[in-house]
């Protein structure tokens, strides 16, 4: 299997540890991974510039169609973004011409024929359960993982269909294969605060701390994620609220990817255990 | 007389223009209220820093950026073959021209005692160096001018620098060609170092460098009889020889003579050798005059930037000198697009056509920033939003063949010019993270003065009406607006609400705050109900709107098919547009 990897932007600088793990853990299981003339989803610009939100997706989108490959994300923002534009631009016959005009420059068209695949819907969908399940070599005992979904990966509902906690739930299924006991917790869907991080900082600071205490008050000792923003938020933003004494004792925060990389018996390092600001090595002891 | 006139002029204006070129590295700076360091201070810290240097040992790291960096350019070859082979050949080609050919004075004939510019191997390796830089001018023409990659320009300073470059070669060229022909030149030298003066020796010897060596005589013709051209041969053996190679050596040159041939003795009489030589001359000493001016100057700038940037981090070296750094960054800059070319947001500017996304075209911005150049309020607001539109991917950073840290250069401008105190509507974008992340290494004070001045200039402009609790008259109430709501397919979905607040009851911001209408001006679904009043100025005003995260939770919850979140964006896009509508206006006028 083939896919475009849509890198999120924050990646590069601060979750080098994000590309590392999925390059490896896909390796693994015989995806191939082209990525080099993607740019940014547009994610940022939609409060302020719809139109440019939009083509900067429609741009990914046709690069993927030429190619004849879908996009795969490993951020719900990028997830959310390249599925709305995508949904928009099938319905909206006179902005995907005033589009493709505009890509026409770079002899691009959007079409309409590429499908968005979250990294967890590769997994459990793509190449399935079994296939996972054959690739786990070792198993955790005694872990207990909060598993945070956020926001783009399951809203808006009509948009994304993707099968969230209270149905069959994708991200919880792939967490158990690796032997972890989930932890129930009610913020699970909730917003991780990083939306705000730069704007107004002390409301971003209280949404993540109010997660992080809901997860631990339900008895987490770990927090596990599939998406670049709220990783940011919950490894580097934690470790500023920690420092700055907002938050009194950490809650480790380990990549899905991270996760299912140790249990298929991937080298730590090439994980980039050691990368993530909140100290997650413990975790290796919880391996058989 | 007119060369060494012109030579030590432009020699003169060349090391003028050097030294203002770099003492703009020590004065300039971004930050013109507040300089942390004087142009003395920043001198004096770069000279400790270079002495230092070269005294430990970082001079190993130095010499292998010197030699991976600045003579293998592996930086380029990283980023595209092409690009690679134009620029090795252009570098290479005219730099060894440089060497052996412009400076045979100084150098080639102080290094072979037996010098002659007519004789192999340096008849052939200049012809060769030439085909080198050709061919890498080639390139640059055909990338520049017929392959044209979308958003990638080319400005004044790269037309001079290619025009200029190909007027000296070919004038090089066409004057090696009509030297060969020149009958003038052949009988000068005649005069100047043959040892004989009988007629049938003379004719013997202009019929074999008729023959052999391309000169175009009005007195002879080929064919010649085999005695006349081997006495010939025996006088040039004797007479030219030690200084002349054979012509078709100079391969270039020899096929532009064959051009010139038929016209030739015209030409020659005319005087076409010395036209040229002029043209040459003039136009490379126009070229070193003008060099520190260009954009040729980044020859010096770049290998230089390349170098100290391999010993130099920030955090680590002397802050005076990361300035002063990033100021002779701003040189070394050769407009090659590379960064453009990678950057994750290059494609907006399809839409939002600022040119300052392009980060290639940021830098021609920060030139003008960094020399105090008086710019209007609209200058800077727009130099601001091209700095502020950037996802901090690194991509520009990774890929810059000159070795220069866009990124931290971005940065540090963007917090620059916030200070400047306009309002800066994209910090209310998931674009201030990168910010937020950083802030730590930004003063505290100017941290938060940045993050409230939108809010201050959202409340300047949509100031129809300011309190939710004031009476609102009919003539107040925009039914455009409204109407404009209607006509979009989402937003639109706003005439469904009938204010049950479920919507707010959902939404994590109002929930963080104990008196939401104090800390947020409205919650969600009076938001709502303001697009069926026609009074957008109150959701335009109110921070709920801009604190909105985008979670969706409130759009899922609605129980009539509101698109709640999808209802805020269009909001927040039309609050852009008018506000920036209005400020292009004053600001063009300040």
């Amino acid at each position: 299997m083939k896919l475009a990897l849509q890198r999120c932007c924050t990646t590069p600088i601060f979750l080098k540890q994000y590309e590392t793990s999925t390059d490896a853990i896909l390796e693994r299981l015989g995806v191939q991974l082209t990525d080099k003339a993607l740019n940014c989803c547009g994610y940022p610009l939609k409060n302020y510039n719809y139109k440019a939100h939009v083509i900067a997706s429609a741009r990914n989108l046709s690069i993927a169609e030429e190619r004849k490959v879908n996009i795969m994300t490993f951020c719900n923002c990028c997830y959310g973004t390249l599925k709305e534009v995508n949904q928009r631009l099938r319905a909206d016959r006179t902005l995907s011409a005033e589009i493709n005009g505009k890509l026409e420059k770079e002899a691009l068209k959007y079409e309409g024929g590429v499908e968005i695949r979250h990294i967890m819907e590769v997994f459990y969908d793509d190449l399935g359960p079994e296939r996972i399940r054959e690739n786990i070599v070792k198993k955790f005992r005694g872990l207990k993982v909060a598993v945070h979904y956020g926001c783009h990966i399951l809203r808006p509902r009509d948009l994304v269909q993707f099968k969230g906690p209270g149905t069959a739930a994708v991200f919880d299924d792939l967490v158990a294969m690796t032997g972890a006991d989930l932890v129930p917790w009610h913020l699970q869907s909730e917003c991780c605060g990083s939306a705000m991080w730069g704007i107004d900082d002390d409301l971003s600071a209280e949404l993540t701390r109010k997660k992080i205490e809901n997860a631990r008050a339900s008895g987490a000792d770990y927090l596990c994620l599939a998406c670049s923003y709220c990783h940011v938020q919950f490894d580097r933003v934690q470790k500023r609220l920690l420092d700055e004494g907002r938050i009194t004792e950490p809650m480790p925060t380990i990549l899905f990817t991270q996760l299912l990389g140790l249990s298929m018996g991937i080298d730590p390092n090439i994980l980039g255990i050691w990368k993530n600001q909140i100290d997650i090595s413990p975790i290796l002891d919880c391996i058989d | 007389m007119i060369f060494n006139i012109s030579l030590y002029l432009s020699l003169i204006i060349f090391s003028l223009g050097l030294i203002f070129k770099i003492s703009t590295w020590f004065r300039y700076n971004f930050e013109l209220t507040t300089q942390p360091f004087t142009a003395r201070e920043r001198f004096f810290a770069a000279m400790g820093g270079i002495v230092a240097t070269l005294f430990s040992g970082k001079v190993l790291i130095l010499l292998k950026s010197l030699l991976l960096d600045v003579f293998c350019q592996r930086r380029i070859m990283r980023e595209s073959r092409l690009r690679w082979v134009m620029h090795m050949c252009m570098f290479w080609g005219f730099s060894l021209l440089l060497l052996m050919h412009a400076l045979e004075g100084m150098l080639t004939s102080n290094l072979f005692r037996d010098y002659a510019a007519t004789l192999n191997p340096f008849l052939f390796l200049r012809n060769f160096f030439a085909l080198l830089v050709f061919v890498g001018v080639g390139i640059a023409f055909y990338r520049r001018f017929v392959q044209k990659a979308p958003r990638f320009s080319t400005n004044v300073m790269d037309r001079y620098a290619l025009i200029l470059l190909a007027v000296i070669m070919i004038s090089g060229l066409f004057l090696e060609a009509a030297k060969i022909v020149s009958f003038e030149r052949y009988s000068r030298m005649v005069t100047d170092y043959a040892d004989f003066d009988e007629e049938q020796d003379l004719k013997a010897l202009e019929a074999l460098w008729v023959k052999d060596f391309g000169v175009v005589s009005p007195n002879l013709t080929p064919p010649f009889d085999k005695e006349l051209l081997t006495r010939g041969h025996e006088l040039h053996e004797m007479n030219c020889a030690a200084c002349h190679s054979r012509p078709q050596w100079a391969f270039i040159s020899y096929g532009a003579a064959t051009i010139l041939r038929p016209a030739a003795l015209p030409l020659d009489r005319s005087g076409l050798v010395t036209l040229l030589w002029t043209i040459h001359f003039l136009t490379c000493f126009v070229g070193l005059a003008y060099l520190p001016f260009s954009r040729l100057f980044h020859i010096l700038a770049t290998p230089l930037n390349l170098l100290i940037n391999s010993v130099m981090e920030k955090g680590k070296s002397h802050p005076a000198n990361i300035i002063t750094l990033q100021m002779m960054a701003l040189d070394a800059c050769t407009h090659c697009g590379s960064c453009t070319s990678r950057c994750s947001l290059a494609v907006v500017f399809e839409e939002i056509p600022n040119p300052n996304i392009l980060p290639s075209e940021k830098i021609t911005s920060l030139k003008a920033l960094a020399s105090g150049k008086p710019l209007n309020e609209h200058q800077i607001t727009v130099i601001q939003e091209g700095l502020y539109l950037c996802t901090n991917c690194y991509r520009c950073t990774t890929v810059c063949p000159a070795g220069i840290n866009l990124q931290e250069l971005w940065f540090d401008v963007r917090e620059a010019v916030l200070k400047r105190g306009y309002p800066e509507l994209l910090v209310l974008t998931p674009f201030s993270m990168y910010r937020g992340l950083l802030s730590p290494t930004v003063a505290k004070a100017d941290y938060h003065q940045a993050q409230k001045q939108p809010m201050v200039g959202i409340e300047a402009v949509c100031s129809a009406l300011s309190d939710p609790d004031d009476p609102i008259n009919p003539a107040q109430m925009d039914r455009d607006f409204k109407k404009q709501m209607l006509s979009s397919a989402k937003g639109s979905t706003f005439s469904y609400c009938f204010t049950c607040i479920t919507c707010t009851s959902a939404c994590p911001v109002v929930r963080n705050y104990e008196n939401p209408r104090e800390a947020l001006g409205m919650t969600p679904h009076q938001i709502i109900r303001t697009i069926a009043l026609g009074v957008p100025d109150l959701a335009f005003r109110s921070r709920m709107l801009w604190y909105c995260l985008g979670c969706y939770q409130c759009q899922d919850a609605c129980p009539q098919g509101v698109l709640v979140t999808d209802v805020l964006t269009e909001l927040k896009n039309l609050a852009v547009a008018r506000i920036k509508s209005q400020n292009r206006r004053t600001g063009e006028r300040s």
